[in-house]
């Protein structure tokens, strides 16, 4: 008999909020966490895209100055979700050679990395701080969370762009199926919301141009979209066997029954438009779960906002799911949020949980004239999920090819 | 002109305290930087840095290694300005 792996501890801080519970109030709420950037570098550097997801609450109000002083911007988030999430799950007591990280980034340090290039052209090597390399590492926020909650168990670091934190919350499942590890702090985070990443994505033309919108601008499924909007924060989970969470009493919100990665060897940026690829992730994910597509009820979508990636999910989520698909609520979280890249599939796992733990599907806002390339049965405002043992999903894509799918079910006793 | 010894010191236990929290009137000079203040190399280097910026004064790395107590960096500071 597998063991089942449950999730006992969320954790997050968000464009909509500085922890999990005012993240979830707020997008209940159908608020957007998205605005002007206020910055000096915005006009500086002319760049064409002005606004963003910012952390609603900024890390140096709830870490220390040497924290700060010591951390990337995305370990600080990441050090600030995971410490709420521990703590919600009650702050097991477990062997540290038994608790692992999975823990998330899509593109690292980069504040770090650009400041000290910045030290280095204008004071010479003397002023690029020592702490330069392990501050911009990408594994920086897993050791740093490690290190806070004591993790001698393995300390790892999935980087697959915008699908990373999702493949980290499978990677905890299979660090738990070895036997050898009883709880794991997974997820991700990102701070990316610099001039140089904003302007490369620009570049690109994966950015929403509605500067004179911000709040409207991440609108996925609708007509008007015109690309995704950057978003920075993080999320962690606290997932253990049902064994360790039972006999320590532990509260669970939901059990993980399946993750799943798979790569498209298409194109580096583009999503295979097929979506064979990440039809397979999903179908790899229920059956992992011993589950049948009709027995999904909720799917919080990758969805960013981009003219082709929200199709190529639509013909993907329609491979698998076929003539059930108009029966599931889909929900496309990122229109509140925007889109935290590393971070977006930690923020939107906790999102799914709550949605089991509390049978509510979270609204899709900015929703107005959708897609009709595109029918599914998009929630905009909070809907009830049925009751009885039920299944949901989310989904992660990222530049690369990489699709990475995990499956919830509500939790039964 | 040059700042007395005691002068030397607040300042540098300013920056110690900026760097790691450890509180100011703890950097006394006798205190030793690794096995008194705990302070990591990382952190040391940092600090020393930022003193030659406070104090514009050179510390050079083979230097360094000589600075064992708060004492020591306080004396080389103060006859290098």
């Amino acid at each position: 008999m597998t063991q089942r792996i449950v999730v006992t501890g969320v954790g997050a801080t968000t464009p909509l909020g500085g922890d999990a519970r005012s993240t979830w109030k707020a997008l209940l709420a159908g608020e957007s966490g998205i605005s002007k950037i206020e910055k000096d570098w915005v006009a500086q550097h002319e760049l064409p895209v002005t606004f963003a997801g910012q952390a609603k609450v900024n890390a140096a109000e709830v870490l220390s100055p040497q924290e700060i002083k010591r951390l990337d911007p995305s370990s600080q988030f990441a050090l600030i979700a995971a410490r709420e999430a521990w703590a919600d799950a009650g702050k097991p007591e477990v062997a540290p050679e038994r608790l692992a990280v999975e823990y998330a980034t899509g593109i690292g340090g980069v504040w770090t990395l650009l400041d000290a290039y910045d030290a280095l052209k204008e004071k010479g090597p003397r002023r690029v701080l020592p702490m330069t390399i392990p501050m911009l590492m990408p594994n920086g926020p897993a050791a740093a969370i490690g290190m806070d909650i004591a993790a001698r168990g393995g300390v790892r670091t999935a980087v697959s762009a915008c699908a990373s934190s999702t493949e980290a919350v499978a990677n905890a499942i299979a660090r738990l199926r070895t036997g050898e590890i009883d709880v794991v702090v997974a997820g991700g985070c990102e701070a990316g919301i610099h001039p140089l990443p904003l302007a490369a994505f620009a570049a690109m033309h994966a950015l929403s141009r509605r500067n004179d919108e911000p709040a409207k601008a991440s609108r996925p499924y609708d007509v008007d979209r015109d690309g995704f909007v950057m978003g920075e924060g993080a999320g962690a989970l606290v997932i253990e066997t049902l064994e360790h969470a039972v006999a320590r009493g532990a509260k669970i919100y939901a059990e993980l029954v399946g993750g799943a990665v798979t790569s498209d060897a298409h194109h580096i940026t583009a999503p295979d438009p097929e979506g064979t690829g990440a039809a397979r992730a999903v179908s790899a994910a229920l059956k992992q779960a011993n589950a049948k597509p009709e027995d999904v009820v909720h799917i919080n979508a990758h969805a960013t906002s981009t003219p082709v990636g929200d199709i190529a999910e639509y013909t993907a989520l329609l491979r698998v799911f076929g003539d059930h698909l108009p029966k599931i609520a889909v929900s496309a979280t990122k229109s509140s949020t925007g889109h935290l890249l590393g971070g977006a599939g930690a923020i939107e796992a906790i999102f799914t949980v709550l949605a089991l733990a509390e049978r509510t599907a979270p609204p899709t806002i900015n929703l107005e004239n959708q897609d009709p390339a595109i029918p599914l049965d998009v929630v905009t405002s909070p809907r009830q999920l049925p009751a009885g043992p039920v299944l949901a999903i989310s989904t992660s894509f990222g530049f690369g090819g990489h699709n990475a799918v995990i499956a919830f079910r509500s939790y039964e006793a | 002109m040059a700042l007395s010894q005691s002068e030397v010191l607040s300042g540098l236990a300013e920056i110690v305290n900026d760097e790691t929290g450890i509180a100011a009137d703890a950097v006394q000079l006798d205190k030793s930087f690794t096995d008194d203040l705990d302070i990591d190399s990382i952190s040391m280097m940092t600090i020393v840095v930022n003193a030659e910026d406070k104090f514009g004064v050179k510390i050079p790395d083979e230097e360094v290694k000589n600075l064992v107590t708060v004492g020591d960096a306080v004396n080389f500071i103060t006859n290098a300005q």
